[in-house]
């Protein structure tokens, strides 16, 4: 036997072993590239563009930028709107991912399909519906009028409080995926245990689970923090002149004057903003809360800010034992196993609000009267115009093949740098990982105009391949953030077995890896297509006047003239995003059963 | 152990169709250590939880010392429960979570520390008071979850599978550790487990379960000598069960006749009470076999030795019986001189005390007339 061994090596033409360096390099390549190339080069150009002016050093730019206090004042409001909208989507949030994080089987589907539904409706249909709901003949004003509550319409638009509750809607699910992450991973052990110790309810959740929690309330704030400041489609939708943030004014610097060095100047100012944000938020939970790793991951020993922490915890759980003891108890209940009629009364009520506005696109799309409320009488002339407009009909196969194209070349990039950040022992992981991040912690903006800038020079702008390199860059992030999730759940040791058994490492890679982790990776590609179909800032710049995308079109429609189409768009894109969502599922679950 | 501190009386859950636990009574003394037994799904987690609060019952009474508490919330309940994963929580000390249970009783914090750091010296790990439970190993995380769970001594201790996680030898380490610290404090401690020496080793009584209901309540050498059902019989170490008529009664034993030739013998009636001519089961474990040297109080059984295994201390030896109704036995012998072994194909005759046999009802009958009265 030893023999046979020895002889069969002997034989063997003996190949020299790959370095070990080669296979890392290799699955993290394509990343970094694109990254560096795309990201970093054209951010760093625009930024650059900011003192340079093509003869030489300049502040210009910054004289311009804190000559007038306008920049200063729309800073301060978009920090005060974004700070807003984050405290209201985590309180409102939290509520939802825990009910979810608690529910089981079907009633957990069920509740994520409709946050999920809400999460990937676009951001335009939901901001555009509450156009039509607070609007002068919206929903609010025709059933107050018309119930004799008030004669004339309320102005409930362009203000902060619009601003506000667009804002809201379009973060409030975001808020709850990542919340929801974290909290599935608390062990549902520990609150039960704290209640065998003699804690009541309301002291077992502030003192044991609220804590564990916190790192998701933390992701989902900066989450919610970040994507707010770089948010234009509401406030400019919602939004009054005293309501402008500042990526509306990096707009305007770029299509109306050109003015590069004032919109690099508002780039380098809107992202150190967001870096601060960030280095803070390394500081105190570490970016690897992000990706769902496990709570309680870093904990500073330092005593006395703990020792408060707990002294307020402490007292918000004696007060609401104090509260939950003022009502009559039921006899046979367990320990909050089972979550409250009160916990799912509101949960369920917040998920119908958040529903509910794209829903009103459905009876508009259908009534003759236009978008005035109440919708009357039933007319598909909507949708004939639609199909009849070549312009719509282009946009939309163009988003098809741009969807398409960004989720294959998402899925190429995304999927070996998912397996590096999760198999290899880097040193370097924690660097790559903000590095693979980065385009979320850069805002959109700044990525588009940096890019549109690079795209010119290139001949990029109006083609399709610029736009699928352009979403690419936006959505990579997300494919390498699920894959490392499904990726961490998954048992190594089948890989080695399959080895053992004979099966060359591609071989083992085809029959058992890809098989396994199949829902996984589809669940991926579906994150990078809508992330691609909803993507309108790189697209307003990048696609230029001619070739738009469905989000382009929908935009100009949406700025230019308001037309009833709008409401039969946002119908097709609801049930589009419906179907979506359930073939996911489905397919999910049989990979499951099988 | 005088009074009584749990008592259960028609206690059940049911999911749905799946009787979870079957109405059950249970009463366990002051100071006692009980042990629930059984195969996964056979119930024991299901009475532990309805014991702990952590699941309301669907009928039946729980009752800790006086008090009712069927329907109490577990923080109301003067238990402790020591989860199979520890559930320290990560976010607290070593010390913070010792002192939880203080803290919720409303106990100062001078007086709380001071208990805390007893509970660590009692566990012997001092040292660790500052660090978080992950720093841990799962030994020491063991001992954490036990010194939180006593150092508000409650009157009942409920541990689940406290130490499936650990390795063969820190688990036999911590089953001393864990009957010492019981003999200390006189808690009554309910435990769980569904390994057999674990529970033989530490439980002054075990109660063996098997599909939502209690197949037997007694000592270990009750349960292991002389069981009354032959799940008890196999699930507790090897048995032979042999295929026996019953004969008419003799005091405290019975005759029986073995097999299809029926070879006479006796056995300890075990205080079933069956009719003459059931078909019964007869147990006999295998280091009560011998080699045969008939006399009037032994049975014997002829066969041909078909494998002989030497396990170190012991030596098995595989039998298949002549009569061909009677299945293969085994004996343990300790293991001999190579001059005196027994070789494959020897024949022999196998034999042992009557005090050692004892009677099982058979169940299979029962069966058949269940399935005849359903036909019918």
């Amino acid at each position: 036997m030893s023999d046979q061994i020895m002889t069969m090596s002997h034989a063997a033409p003996r190949r020299a072993a790959p370095p070990a360096w080669r296979k890392p390099v290799l699955m993290g390549a394509p990343i970094v590239l694109l990254l560096t190339v795309f990201l970093v080069f054209p951010v760093g150009q625009l930024l650059a563009l900011s003192v340079y002016n093509g003869q030489g050093f300049t502040l210009a730019p910054y004289q311009q930028l804190f000559s007038s206090s306008l920049y200063v004042t729309v800073l301060w409001i978009t920090l005060k709107i974004s700070l807003a909208t984050t405290l209201v989507s985590v309180a409102g949030a939290y509520p939802i991912a825990y009910l979810i994080s608690v529910a089981k089987g079907p009633a957990k589907s069920r509740l994520i399909f409709w946050v999920l539904l809400s999460f990937w409706t676009s951001f335009l249909v939901r901001a555009f519906a509450w156009v039509i709901i607070l609007g002068r003949n919206g929903v609010i004003n025709g059933t107050l009028m018309s119930l004799g509550i008030t004669d004339r319409p309320i102005d409930l638009l362009y203000g902060f409080g619009s601003v506000l509750v667009g804002m809201v809607h379009a973060m409030l699910p975001l808020a709850v995926m990542t919340m929801l992450a974290v909290m599935e991973n608390i062990d549902r052990t520990l609150p039960r245990a704290a209640s065998t110790l003699g804690a009541r309810p309301g002291t077992a959740f502030w003192t044991v689970y609220f804590p564990l929690s916190l790192p998701g309330v933390a992701a989902a704030a900066i989450m919610v923090f970040v994507s707010a400041i770089g948010f234009f489609i509401v406030p400019a939708l919602l939004g009054g002149r005293r309501e402008t943030m500042i990526t509306q004014l990096i707009i305007d610097q770029i299509q109306q004057t050109l003015n590069w060095g004032l919109a690099g100047a508002i780039s380098v100012l809107l992202l150190t903003v967001v870096l601060a944000v960030f280095v803070l938020y390394d500081r105190v939970f570490g970016f690897a809360t992000l990706t769902g790793e496990t709570a309680g991951a870093t904990h500073n020993r330092d005593t006395a800010m703990r020792r408060l922490g707990g002294r307020v915890l402490g007292l918000l759980g004696a007060a609401s034992d104090a509260l939950i003891g003022l009502f009559p108890r039921r006899r046979p209940r367990g320990t909050g196993e089972t979550p409250s009629t009160a916990l799912r009364t509101v949960v369920w009520a917040m998920l119908v609000l958040i529903s509910l506005p794209a829903f009103l696109m459905i009876p508009l799309s259908f009534g003759k009267a236009g978008l005035a409320w109440p919708p009357t009488g039933f007319s598909l002339q909507w949708y004939e115009q639609l199909f009849q407009s070549p312009l719509w009909m282009q946009a939309l196969t163009r988003s098809l093949v741009v969807a398409f194209g960004t989720g294959l070349l998402s899925m190429a990039i995304g999927v070996p740098a998912a397996f590096l950040m999760v198999r290899s022992r880097m040193r370097a992981k924690g660097a790559m990982l903000a590095f693979i991040l980065s385009p979320v912690i850069v805002p959109r903006m700044i990525i588009a105009v940096g890019m549109f800038y690079l795209f010119a020079q290139m001949g990029l702008v109006g083609t399709i391949l610029g736009l699928v390199i352009g979403h690419t860059v936006v959505a990579v992030p997300y494919v390498v953030m699920t894959m490392t999730a499904v990726l961490r759940n998954y048992d190594t040791r089948l890989d080695l077995a399959a080895q053992s058994l004979g099966a060359r490492p591609l071989a083992a890679l085809r029959h058992v890896t890809f098989p396994i982790l199949g829902a996984g990776m589809l669940s991926s590609f579906l994150f990078a297509f809508a992330t691609s179909f909803d993507e309108l800032t790189i697209s307003l710049f990048s696609s230029g006047g001619l070739s738009a995308t469905l989000p382009k079109q929908f935009w100009d429609e949406v700025t230019l003239q308001v037309s009833p189409v709008i409401a039969a768009v946002s119908t097709g894109l609801l049930v589009f995003v419906a179907v979506l969502i359930y073939a996911a599922d489905r397919l999910r679950r049989r990979s499951l059963a099988s | 152990m005088s009074s009584s501190s749990l008592t259960v009386q028609g206690l059940a859950k049911r999911y749905g169709d799946f009787v979870a636990l079957a109405p059950t009574d249970l009463v366990v003394a002051d100071g006692e250590f009980l042990t629930l037994l059984g195969p996964s799904g056979s119930g024991k987690t299901t009475l532990l939880s309805l014991l702990a609060g952590l699941v309301p019952p669907d009928e039946g009474i729980v009752r800790i010392g006086a008090q009712d508490v069927t329907y109490a919330p577990p923080y109301e309940r003067d238990i402790g429960v020591v989860f199979q994963n520890y559930a320290l929580f990560p976010h607290m000390t070593i010390a913070e979570n010792i002192a939880f249970p203080l803290k919720m009783r409303k106990i100062p914090e001078a007086e709380a520390k001071k208990r805390a750091r007893e509970a660590l010296e009692m566990v012997h790990l001092p040292h660790i008071a500052g660090r978080y439970p992950r720093e841990l190993s799962g030994g020491q995380q063991q001992r954490v979850a036990l010194a939180r769970c006593m150092v508000y001594k409650p009157s009942i201790i409920l541990m689940d599978e406290p130490l499936g996680a650990l390795d063969k030898k820190l688990r036999e380490h911590m089953q001393l550790e864990i009957k010492h610290l019981h003999r200390e404090l006189g808690t009554t401690v309910v435990y769980v487990t569904h390994d057999q020496e674990e529970a033989m080793t530490m439980s002054d009584r075990i109660c063996l379960m098997n599909s939502g209901r209690i197949e037997q309540l007694g000592t270990p050498a009750d349960l292991y000598f002389r069981p009354r059902t032959l799940f008890v019989a196999d699930f507790l170490g090897e048995s032979n069960l042999l295929p026996a008529a019953l004969g008419p009664r003799l005091g405290d034993e019975a005759e029986i006749r073995l097999g299809s030739a029926g070879i006479p013998g006796r056995a300890l009636a075990n205080g079933q009470d069956l009719p003459p001519g059931s078909s019964v089961r007869v147990m006999v474990r295998p280091q009560n076999l011998s080699i045969a040297r008939p006399s009037g109080d032994e049975t014997a059984v002829m066969g041909r030795v078909s494998d002989v295994m030497v396990t170190g201390s012991l030596t098995k030896v595989y039998m298949q019986p002549l009569d061909a109704a009677l299945p293969p036995l085994v004996a343990a012998f300790a293991t001999r001189n190579e001059a005196e072994a027994i070789r494959i194909d020897d024949v022999l005759a196998l034999s042992w005390d009557s005090r050692d046999a004892v009677v099982i009802p058979d169940r299979a009958p029962a069966a058949v007339a269940g399935i005849a009265a359903k036909a019918a």
